[in-house]
């Protein structure tokens, strides 16, 4: 009577595990179709994405180790670059014994974070506006440290990938306009497939998020439809907005795992979370009307005839470059110009130059793109501006 | 009630001792009193830092607007705006009921029947075994439902709801409640997992209400040669009216502030009301859960302050509600 | 108990008369409706016990337990080495601040009574009812914002939760100690601060450790306040309770609502990992009441 409780707990647990022996139940629904993103897509854009690109720039490292940098540092923010981060920390750790530690929690934690002075360090894909810079502690530095692709990515079992999309038919399914998958819009795109009658069951970001921002702003500048259902173009774009409809995930990750698991579902995704978890994703049309599909090759002629300001923060999307995949950005790193520990300081120059160097090596293992050689100039010439008690770290 | 001891010492002589036997007794009792006020000051300090993180947001856009809004949209805050409140939070609180309810409605009609079998029908051997299984679904941290609901659940529900939205759902009127499409993440889905989450809670304080029927009335009912089930429904149920309505409510208060399984499964959509029970929603807590860390609109963090507020002021209204009604039947103290 | 009249089938008390047919039947359908129900509850705590042990085993090995997640969450392999030892970490530290402060807290309301401790034990039930994720909005707004994201905060998170558990815990133990030992010890002249603390506390403590135990099962699951205050630290093992520390259900969290197969494999151990532990706690509370209960003389 005493040994009661512990033997049914035992017990039911024992039925439970016999249970697990007989396999396991339930399954998420997977996109289909992980077969070579390649072989999907016309010859064109195979032409173009296996065009050769500079893989690795191989920048010099100009600064140097700065001595009595911390051991550890800690930083969040923006998911698209989540997985760079990951790479990048491992990778410094076993190069320099530097753990820096990074939580994913979109770009808005990120910013939020930085202003409250919890991180060493913060990311957001959008930069930081004057207004937010204001309200934080001192002048924030923002540097580029990559370039990235926001795809379509859908779940529809039995259809390829490289469905073709246009920013007013984005701009219109997001605004919940276009409902279905079979819409004529969509079949006039892409005659030949398959499109079920199933209605579309749209993801975005429940978080704020600089994926969301990237994304926005090309819808804003291609989609009309977009812009008056959300009221005007201040509120149509940002780290957050008024979804009209859609399911919200949290993060990039959440996002993916909404895809993976939701049939009929469209989202935007940073193109690596598509990638790695075989998510079928789509070509975007281009300001020059060309059909393109989101890769290295395409992502790099984003930077092309675009002035970056002092701050370094400008818009990336649509392109004019005839090749060019037009919903690209890149990730700002934000780091305080007047730092107030020593150690921290150093850490953080020493952290993000070799980031901008050896670290721009690993982007493509990742499917980003390495910065350029004029926005690496820029990005690290940033580096130089941050201080300590008024003194240059670098 | 508690007895409480005599004081020691009854004067004999020794008064150095008792002195400092007083002087001990004295910190001591200072000591506890002390924690026990540490308790009281923490609801306190909880209730003041919650407001005054929230005033400036209540401030700024007037207390009541908050109620007045069903549109949560910080992208549109800007500093100097204050009309209309971009910060509308209705559809937090009618989520976190809804989903409630739902799991509810499911949860004590099931309890009710768990606690009749327990106290009324199952053979001595089996009621404590039976108690403690229930009881190990209390167990299961909120985490692993919310996991669990996605993988297994989410799957499993398909089916039953695109039956359920193509009958339900096209009748005219209340069809639009039950209007899919259905994307496995939605209201029904939190509620449905509430429920599980709540059964154990409302079922042992069930069995314990039955228990409290007195024996001779449910031995006079069999004495006037009523069938087992009969006597359960006139002799125990009735009596146990009140007690079931304040479990009931106890739940409710639990169901109010389950937080990461619903976040899991609810889909965050904040925007406003969404009318069918199958789509996609947000609940006070999971709206906290998931915009707290990133909020940088103007007042964003001081609005999510004040839901904070009024999640912490509905749970403490049911939870104190429960506690009285239940405390009558069960008559004891803490 | 004399419910043993009760068994027998109500027609055999009065001979001559018995119930209805339709009675009867209803009375059987009834039964059976009602244990389908209590089946239906049981099934579906076997249900997702075996679904989390099915997935997580697929996964479970002793590596688990001592690395921690890869670098990129896309790839296999890696554990949670550091979610687990950082829950032992906060749980561990939640338990040094609300254990004492609780039995103390329990003490003033029993034993020593008055219009404080008859608040404070009003409030221990208001705060069991509070959200879990008010409580870490609260912490975020007193500790957070001024010392940062730490393991640190989310243990005093934790202790608030775990307080009011361990109060009542305690306070039951110690109603049911017997008035004649604290009367007995009263009278050889032993101090009051003494007689609770060599007396009543020690006569009452397995139940106070089950209570104790039983807190840090529900802390061990907790992730609402953790998200807002510790906020994680997926990649490394971090044991200083002043940096931002991962814990269990923390990992399992952000890696349940990634999209990445090979981050929901690590989750899926941990989920079994989690609930083993928490099952751990909880048996051995039930057993150490069992061991030692106090019988009323």
């Amino acid at each position: 009577m005493r040994a009661r409780f512990p033997a049914v707990a035992v017990g039911v647990l024992g039925v439970a595990l016999a249970a697990a022996a007989c396999g396991s139940t339930g399954s998420s629904s997977t996109a289909a179709n992980s077969t070579s993103v390649k072989a999907m897509w016309g010859s064109q854009n195979a032409t173009r994405c296996a065009a050769a690109v500079n893989t690795k720039p191989d920048y010099p490292n100009t600064i140097g180790t700065i001595k009595g940098g911390a051991t550890t540092l800690s930083g969040a923010g923006s998911t698209f670059a989540a997985p760079m981060y990951s790479q990048w920390s491992s990778a410094y750790d076993t190069a320099s014994k530097v753990a820096v530690a990074y939580a994913s929690i979109g770009s808005g934690g990120g910013v939020a974070a930085v202003q409250a002075g919890t991180v060493n360090f913060g990311d957001s894909d959008v930069g930081m506006t004057p207004a937010e810079i204001a309200a934080s502690k001192g002048p924030v530095l923002q540097i580029p440290l990559l370039l990235g692709a926001v795809v379509p990515t859908y779940n529809l079992p039995g259809i390829a990938a490289g469905l073709k999309f246009t920013g007013p038919v984005l701009g219109e399914i997001f605004a919940g306009k276009i409902k279905t998958w079979n819409a004529s819009a969509l079949k006039k795109l892409n005659p030949g497939v398959n499109l079920p009658d199933e209605p579309i069951a749209v993801v975005h970001r429940s978080d704020g998020s600089g994926t969301t921002g990237i994304w926005t702003d090309y819808l804003t500048k291609t989609s009309p439809v977009w812009v008056s259902a959300l009221g005007g173009p201040s509120q149509s774009s940002g780290k957050t907005v008024a979804w009209p409809v859609g399911i919200g995930g949290k993060g990039n990750e959440g996002v993916s795992a909404a895809i993976a698991q939701t049939k009929g579902s469209l989202g935007y995704l940073e193109s690596d979370f598509a990638i790695s978890e075989h998510l079928t994703y789509g070509q975007v049309q281009n300001k020059s009307g060309n059909f393109v599909e989101p890769c290295i090759a395409t992502i790099v002629p984003a930077v092309d005839g675009v002035t970056f300001p002092s701050s370094l923060n400008v818009s990336l999307t649509d392109g004019s470059n005839a090749n060019v995949y037009p919903v690209t950005g890149t990730t700002y790193a934000l780091v305080y110009e007047h730092q107030t520990s020593k150690a921290i300081a150093a850490g953080l120059v020493n952290f993000f130059a070799w980031v901008l160097t050896a670290g721009q090596d690993q982007n493509v293992s990742l499917n980003y793109a390495p910065l350029g050689s004029a926005l690496q100039a820029l990005a690290y010439a940033q580096l130089k501006k941050i201080t300590i008690n008024g003194t240059p770290v670098a | 009630m508690t007895a409480r001891p005599a004081s020691p010492g009854a004067g004999n002589g020794r008064v150095l001792l008792q002195r400092r036997r007083r002087y001990g007794d004295t910190v001591f009792r200072a000591a506890m009193l002390t924690a026990a006020g540490l308790v009281v000051v923490v609801l306190a300090a909880m209730a003041v830092f919650l407001v005054t993180q929230s005033l400036p947001a209540l401030r700024h856009y007037g207390p009541l607007s908050f109620l007045g809004s069903d549109r949560w949209a910080p992208s549109d805050a800007t500093p100097a705006g204050t009309s209309p409140n971009p910060y509308g939070i209705v559809q937090f609180i009618y989520g976190t009921v809804l989903t409630s309810v739902i799991g509810l409605l499911i949860a004590v009609p099931m309890s009710v029947g768990i606690g009749l079998f327990i106290t009324g029908i199952a053979p001595a051997w089996l009621r404590r075994p039976l108690s403690y299984v229930v009881d190990l679904l209390a167990a299961i941290p909120s985490v692993v439902f919310g996991f669990w609901g996605i993988f297994a659940l989410i799957p499993a529900l398909q089916p039953v709801v695109s039956f359920l939205t193509g009958t339900l759902g096209k009748i005219p009127v209340i069809g639009g409640v039950f209007a899919g499409p259905f994307f496995g993440l939605s209201y029904f889905t939190a509620g449905i997992i509430l429920a599980i989450m709540v059964l154990p809670i409302v079922t042992a304080l069930c069995r314990e209400i039955f228990a409290t029927t007195p024996a001779d009335e449910k031995e006079a009912a069999l004495a006037l040669g009523m069938t087992r089930w009969e006597m359960l429904r006139t002799a125990v149920l009735p009596r146990s009216r009140a007690g079931i309505i304040g479990a009931s409510i106890l739940g409710l208060g639990r169901a109010f502030g389950e937080t990461i399984a619903v976040t899991m499964v609810i889909g965050n959509n904040v925007l406003s009301i969404t009318k069918s029970i199958f789509s996609t929603g947000a609940t006070m807590a999971s709206v906290i859960a998931n915009e707290f860390t990133e909020a940088t609109e103007p007042f964003h963090l001081d609005s999510l302050f004040v839901v904070a507020m009024w999640l912490l002021i509905i749970s403490l209204i049911v939870n104190v509600a429960g506690k009285l009604a239940v405390r009558r039947i069960r008559g004891d103290l803490a | 108990m004399a419910t043993s009249m009760l068994r027998r089938h109500p027609g055999q008390q009065q001979p001559g008369y018995s119930p209805s047919a339709a009675r009867r039947t209803r009375d059987r359908v009834m039964t059976i409706v009602l244990a389908v129900v209590v089946a239906i509850a049981v099934a579906v705590l076997v249900w997702v016990l075996a679904y989390v042990a099915a997935q997580g085993f697929k996964y479970l090995s002793p590596a688990f337990f001592t690395h921690t997640p890869p670098g990129n969450p896309a790839s296999y392999g890696g554990g949670y080495a550091n979610g687990i030892v950082g829950s032992l970490i906060i749980v561990g530290i939640a338990a040094l601040i609300s254990v004492p402060v609780g039995i103390a807290a329990a003490v003033a309301i029993i034993e020593y009574g008055g219009r404080l401790a008859a608040a404070a034990s009003f409030i221990t039930d208001v705060l069991v009812g509070v959200p879990t994720i008010v409580t870490g909005a609260f912490i975020y707004a007193l500790w957070v914002i001024h010392f940062g994201f730490s393991g640190l905060a989310g243990s005093i998170a934790l202790a608030l939760v775990m307080l009011p558990l361990v109060i009542r815990a305690t306070a039951e133990m110690l109603r049911l100690v017997p008035v004649h030992l604290r009367e007995a010890s009263a009278a050889l002249g032993v101090s009051r601060a003494r007689t609770i603390v060599s007396v009543v506390l020690p006569t009452a403590s397995s139940g106070i450790i089950t209570g104790v135990f039983l807190a840090v099962a529900r802390a061990m699951g907790e992730t609402a306040p953790l998200l807002l205050t510790a906020l994680g630290d997926q990649q490394f093992m971090q044991v200083h309770p002043t940096q931002r520390m991962s814990t269990l259900s923390l990992q399992i969290f952000t890696d349940a609502i990634s999209g990445f197969q090979a981050a929901q494999a690590r989750a899926w151990a941990g989920a079994l990992t989690l609930i083993i532990i928490v099952s751990l706690f909880a048996i051995s509370a039930r057993l150490i009441s069992r061991r030692a209960t106090i019988t009323r003389s």
